[in-house]
């Protein structure tokens, strides 16, 4: 830029033109990433779909594994995955809404909450293999539950435990403060007010933590195969009811079991092609049941957000 | 009544602490069964050995080390600059309405499990690098590419958080000097979120370096130096899923302190990407 001549009109075109096409080169590389990520997941599904559809059938759903890919079917597997997700729900939802809950309503400022805190935010990024490690060496070594489904659940619990923390506590924090002194004002103790209030208004978010924190956990094959549980099933866990009295047994909850992931992993191992298409089948089965309950948690979260204004 | 109100603050403290006692549990099984191990056998053989050989009572990770190493860098260099494009083209060149639909679809992305991707990397991305590029195909590249598309949803999402928090006047202000639109997004948008951009980074590293199960069906768990991109490698963590599930003695003490490795890196790249995010609230 200098002063002393007239601005060249002609350059300055130029170089508006050359900015002008640098902005729509970047627009395209942009549209371009935004793109590759999508079209390669739907690539990726088409082709798990095509690989796998065939395959489905009552006969696949309700077959145990097998030694020849045609019979074989995903009957533990899924009873499996269904029974530990049973667990994994009962260990994570109430100790996860309930932390939750602490840290946002009786929280005081010291140390210890600090602490709890920090290490919150540590777990959330903690590898899935390490919560494998930590379950075999309490679960299975110190408490002796065995390769069990008790094992499996409590294990994907702890796992998914910060996930519905964090969703507990983002939900409850997004309350405003007046809600509860009005509660206060008519004379209601903390305790009713979070029961009656703050829990009722947060269970949308909750909710949809909880689901998001499951669908990873049927999805999570690595610390069930530190916990030792890659074996071949051919039979269910034992029944959880029964016909005499209590009417409800917990003996399943020791049984050995295997879980939709595993089974897929099982048969990609193998080197016969009959074996990969029952893996591809296992995998629409297991994608869809994760996208399922994404879908539906991301449905709730709108809804849940358009119905409530403070 | 004031008695039921202590008792339920109690219980809810209690129950605060045990779930985040777990930290505690894993620091105390984990570090309690491998430190003594990388103590005995010297933390110079442990983290320098070059050799792997359980049986022979030979425990050297530096092989697991190079191919964490090798495939999580593979994997940023496809994550970041797409993941970054991604994030930028969503926060200022996608309509409103576009994004609201795009937005929940990369949350499914992260949704996926890890064997399914594992298995389209088998199926889909080994043979191709096996007859174009040659080698055995399960290679670090192959690895590399995978774990990069399963990290783009993390750099996505956060990058994109990041760019969004910033004030709107910085954008005007940028435009308002003569600025174009993507010399604004370079030269003030981004190294303004730059501290949630690199934490965003940080968070899909421990990602990449954390995966399993894609990584056990796609590397091809050679334990060996990788000497190019096209061989087959180990990495920390395939290297617990795969043999722990027989493992006794010493080979399991030796597994869980691959573990204590494993931990102490996370947690290092976990507190600084916290600390990143806080100095950008602040």
């Amino acid at each position: 830029m200098s002063h002393a001549k007239t601005p060249n009109v002609v350059e300055m075109r130029k170089r508006i033109a050359l900015n002008k096409t640098r902005d729509y080169i970047f627009w395209v590389i942009g549209l371009l990433s935004t793109l590759i990520g999508f079209v390669l997941l739907f690539t990726m599904i088409i082709d798990l779909f095509i690989d796998g559809f065939p395959r489905l059938s009552g006969q696949f759903l309700l077959s145990y594994p097998s030694r020849f890919p045609e019979k074989a079917g995903i009957l533990s597997a899924w009873v499996g995955t269904t029974l530990v997700m049973i667990v994994t729900a009962a260990t994570a939802v109430p100790l996860g809404i309930g932390a939750g809950i602490y840290l946002e309503e009786y929280r005081r400022k010291n140390w210890l909450t600090h602490l709890i805190e920090i290490n919150m935010n540590n777990l959330a990024g903690v590898p899935s293999i390490i919560y494998g490690l930590l379950a075999l060496g309490v679960f299975v070594y110190f408490l002796k539950f065995g390769e069990s489904i008790l094992t499996g659940g409590l294990t994907l619990g702890l796992l998914i435990l910060p996930m519905v923390v964090i969703a507990t506590r983002e939900s409850i924090r997004a309350i405003p403060n007046s809600i509860r002194e009005a509660s206060y004002a008519l004379g209601a103790t903390k305790w009713q007010t979070i029961k009656d209030h703050i829990l009722p208004y947060s269970s949308g978010g909750i909710l949809t933590g909880m689901i998001i924190g499951l669908s990873r956990a049927i999805g999570e094959t690595a610390p069930i195969i530190t916990v030792g549980a890659l074996t071949f099933i051919a039979f269910l866990p034992s029944s959880p009811i029964t016909p005499e009295f209590p009417f409800l047994s917990f003996k399943w909850l020791l049984d050995p079991f295997t879980v939709m992931p595993i089974q897929m992993f099982n048969w990609i191992s193998r080197p016969q092609k009959g074996f990969h298409v029952n893996a591809a089948a296992a995998g629409v089965i297991l994608l869809f049941m994760t996208l399922l309950m994404n879908a539906f948690a991301i449905y709730m979260r709108y809804k849940f957000r358009k119905r409530i204004k403070w | 009544m004031e008695i039921k109100e202590k008792l339920i603050e109690k219980i809810l403290l209690f129950i605060a602490l045990s779930s985040i006692s777990i930290l505690a549990l894993i620091a105390f099984f984990i570090f309690g069964e491998g430190l003594p191990f990388i103590w005995k056998i010297g933390p110079h053989a442990f983290l320098l050995g070059e050799r792997w050989v359980p049986s022979h009572g030979e425990f050297g990770i530096l092989p697991m080390i190079v191919g964490s190493f090798w495939v999580t860098l593979g994997a940023l260099l496809l994550g970041i600059p797409l993941g970054l494009a991604c994030a930028i083209f969503l926060c200022e060149w996608t309509p409103p309405l576009a994004a609201t639909f795009l937005r929940p679809a990369i949350q499914l992305l992260a949704a996926i499990p890890s064997v399914i991707y594992g298995f389209w990397g088998l199926v889909v991305l080994v043979p191709l690098v096996r007859t174009y590029l040659g080698g055995p195909g399960l290679s670090i590249l192959s690895g590399s590419v995978i774990l990069g598309f399963m990290i783009l949803p993390t750099i996505i999402s956060i990058s994109e958080d990041a760019l969004r928090a910033l004030p709107p006047y910085y954008k005007a202000g940028g435009l308002a000097l003569g600025a174009t639109h993507w010399q604004t997004i370079w030269r003030v948008l981004i190294p303004a979120a730059r501290s949630g951009i690199v934490a965003s980074i940080i968070l899909g590293m421990g990602r990449a370096i954390g995966e399993t199960m894609a990584m056990i069906m796609i590397l091809g768990n050679a334990v060996k130096m990788p000497s190019s991109f096209l061989d087959s490698a180990r990495t920390l963590t395939t290297n617990i899923g795969i043999e722990m599930g027989y493992a006794s003695g010493s080979h399991r003490q030796a597994l869980f302190a691959t573990g204590v490795i494993l931990f102490f890196i996370i947690m290092i790249l976990n507190s600084s990407a916290i600390v990143l995010s806080r100095r950008r609230v602040e």
